[in-house]
């Protein structure tokens, strides 16, 4: 099995779809010529030209209705967005347009697009350049909402998204781009978005982690084995909605602590809303209130050592871990 | 319904001379000023129907006489709204199409069956000209199960896939950017295919409509922008909102071939559109068309009206472009009196037989609150 970044398993999913249904195109700013700000779309317009790869002006609006339009057409529309924090301004094609279409017109027309990019902190690009947006999406009826954190999950997670019929945030991380893995070999390995994946398998506490704070968490676990002999169970989501509670409440049942690292501030984030649902259906099984990691209630400062202090590490998810364990 | 193939249009296929004055109304000044003088409106309605008599000598007879039909059904069904309104059949927001008439069935009967059509929240007439039956119309204002989208949309969200209408769209020039996509998405499968896209005089002030035209003419995307000026962004008239009024010279900016054009002079708004429909299959490119129009009603029912005069209302009413097309057709000797009585008595029978279903039409079932959110 050929092991890739998260960058080229991205790019190999993206070749592959596009190779497999004429419908599809990836459009953004500097996806083409310039082989995308961060080399997702690398080589795809010399492959496959104009018609695939479309390098659009900085109009994110724009773009992201043309592909509304688009896909209200039949098309099968990938649109990049250079960092999420740019789709807030196309946030009224995804929220007000994409996420109603098919409810609004009574399942007639459906949205079948993706809007893919970076989400979260990079390194030091301050407080317009570093948020986490997957709660802002998630809370919509009509959208569904996918945070990879492994190369394999990258590529099987883009190419299910990518032949879903409705419209798909696919939401990635800058500092993980270059991250390794084995990925599978088949032009037709997908994962399906809805079903959450054990990370790491323990038997004392759960840690969920999305995106930026699996790896986080897979550290904080070996170090929790290793020093403090707690055994802890790493679940990953992998798509934020629909989200597979089932996977984290028999977790949990199972390990009675639960601990949730999120790259996201705390307020009304996707960590709340899965703590509640714990609470709806594991109440009587927890030995401890749920423990959560966020980052700091602060926009993004540009210093290093503050920039560090607001976001989640695997010290923090340790602290979690061992709040919960009483330790 | 109202689908007709295109006439072989004898005009120039090259940008159209907006000054050549036969196509301009006569009360357009270049800020966009719209002061009403009576004299000058006398004028120009004779001047309108003379142009308009031109132009019905090279049409087809029965078509002519399905667009005042339907320019007289949109009338009554929007007047029997208002009335059912008032009396709480309908509720949330309903925005009428009153006086608008000429725009919608001049330009929708132009196309043909595999074009695109989408407009703004303002949709009932467009929904019934691209062939929605007037009761699945009413009976969605209604909020019943036999409605277009079955109760879930209402007056602002009416769609057809078969009629390939694209919706009613609520947030003020939304379907700028998705007419674009729907047009562009038309040349990407390499059909010769256009997307006619509605949007109001206000929807010019966003963002969305610069964004749309700049890619539209850099991509060559074929979508005609039909601007309907009908002077009020709810409340507040253009030369409130809007710093230089010429809509269609800002087209220019994004060198977009743009054309300002009667829309109270249905066979204006027709001969436009065709033009502009020819350059969108031939060439692959987008047009602009500013349709100067006025809304006889409020911007919703809700809507008080205090921000302009009893007398304005009734000098634009004046100029009634169903009264306008009617007097033509009559003196072309297109129709007789008997006709146009016939073509009243059906569009009241229609609208009537719409109030009826809807009466009739159960409520939506329960389970229909969860179904349609995804497509599986």
């Amino acid at each position: 099995m050929p092991t890739l970044t998260i960058r080229d398993a991205l790019n190999e999913a993206l070749r592959e779809e596009i190779i497999r249904d004429d419908n599809v195109f990836i459009m953004g700013e500097e996806v083409a010529e310039y082989d995308g700000a961060y080399k997702v779309t690398r080589g795809l317009w010399k492959e496959f030209g104009n018609k695939r790869v479309v390098d659009t002006p900085i109009t994110e609006l724009g773009f992201a209705a043309l592909g509304v339009g688009a896909a209200m057409a039949g098309l099968r529309p990938v649109i990049e967005f250079m960092t999420m924090n740019f789709a807030v301004l196309a946030s009224d094609q995804i929220i007000n347009h994409a996420a109603k279409m098919s409810y609004m017109s009574d399942g007639q027309f459906n949205i079948p697009i993706v809007f893919r990019g970076p989400n979260g902190s990079a390194y030091q690009v301050s407080s317009q350049h570093s948020q986490a947006f997957e709660a802002f999406y998630a809370n919509w009826p009509g959208l569904k909402v996918v945070m990879p954190a492994t190369a394999a999950d990258a590529k099987g997670l883009l190419k299910s998204a990518i032949r879903d019929d409705n419209p798909v945030l696919f939401l990635e991380q800058e500092r993980m781009y270059g991250l390794k893995d084995d990925v599978p070999e088949d032009d037709d390995f997908t994962i399906p978005l809805g079903v959450a994946d054990v990370k790491r398998e323990g038997a004392d506490c759960t840690v969920v982690a999305r995106s930026m704070t699996v790896p986080l968490a897979m550290q904080a676990a070996e170090i929790a084995q290793k020093d403090l002999d707690v055994s802890v169970e790493v679940i990953d989501p992998r798509t934020i909605k629909p989200l597979d509670i089932d996977t984290i409440v028999e977790s949990v049942k199972k390990t009675n602590r639960l601990v949730i690292a999120e790259e996201s501030h705390a307020f009304a984030s996707v960590g709340a809303e899965i703590s509640h649902q714990v609470m709806e259906n594991a109440f009587d099984y927890l030995d401890a209130p749920v423990f959560r990691i966020s980052t700091a209630e602060a926009p993004m400062p540009y210093a290093k050592n503050l920039e560090e202090l607001a976001l989640p590490s695997v010290e923090k998810i340790i602290e979690g871990i061992k709040t919960v364990s009483y330790i | 319904m109202a689908k007709t193939t295109i006439p072989k249009t004898k005009k120039s296929t090259k940008r159209p001379a907006r000054k050549n004055g036969a196509k301009v109304s006569a009360t357009r000044n270049d800020d966009g000023s719209d002061k009403f003088d009576p004299v000058a409106a006398q004028a120009e309605y004779l001047k309108r129907k003379e142009s308009q008599l031109e132009s019905i000598k090279s049409t087809d007879a029965d078509l002519l006489k399905e667009m005042l039909y339907q320019m007289v059904l949109g009338r009554v069904f929007e007047q029997k709204c208002a009335e059912v309104y008032r009396i709480g059949k309908i509720g949330g927001f309903c925005h009428l199409y009153i006086g608008q008439e000429a725009i919608a069935v001049g330009s929708q009967m132009a196309l043909r069956e595999t074009d695109y059509v989408i407009t703004s929240y303002r949709d009932h007439v467009q929904a019934m000209v691209q062939g929605i039956e007037p009761e699945a119309v009413m009976a969605e204002l209604y909020g019943k199960a036999g409605g277009n989208v079955g109760g879930k949309g209402g007056s602002m969200h009416m769609f057809s896939k078969e009629k390939n209408f694209f919706g009613g769209h609520g947030i003020v020039g939304g379907q700028i950017g998705i007419g674009t996509g729907m047009a562009y998405a038309q040349k990407y499968r390499g059909d010769d295919d256009v997307t006619l896209c509605f949007f109001g005089e206000a929807a010019v002030n966003q963002g969305i409509f610069h964004e749309s035209l700049n890619m539209a003419q850099l991509w060559q995307i074929p979508c005609i922008y039909i601007c309907e000026n009908n002077r009020y962004g709810m409340g507040t008239s253009q030369s409130r909102a809007m710093s230089t009024r010429n809509i269609a010279k800002k087209a220019e900016s994004y060198g977009v071939a743009n054309e300002f054009v009667d829309g109270m002079d249905v066979m204006a708004v027709r001969e436009a559109t065709l033009r502009a429909i020819e350059r969108g299959r031939k060439h692959s490119l987008p047009t602009l068309l500013e349709m100067r129009a006025y809304r006889f009603m409020g911007h919703s029912m809700s809507d008080p009206g205090k921000y302009r005069t009893t007398e304005e209302i009734k000098n634009f009413q004046t100029r009634d472009p169903i009264e306008l097309f009617h007097e033509s057709l009559a003196e072309a000797g297109i129709i007789t009196e008997e006709e146009f009585e016939e073509i009243e008595a059906r569009a009241k029978q229609k609208t009537q037989e719409a109030v009826e279903f809807s009466e009739n039409s159960p409520l939506p079932d329960e389970a229909e609150l969860f179904t349609g959110i995804y497509k599986d």
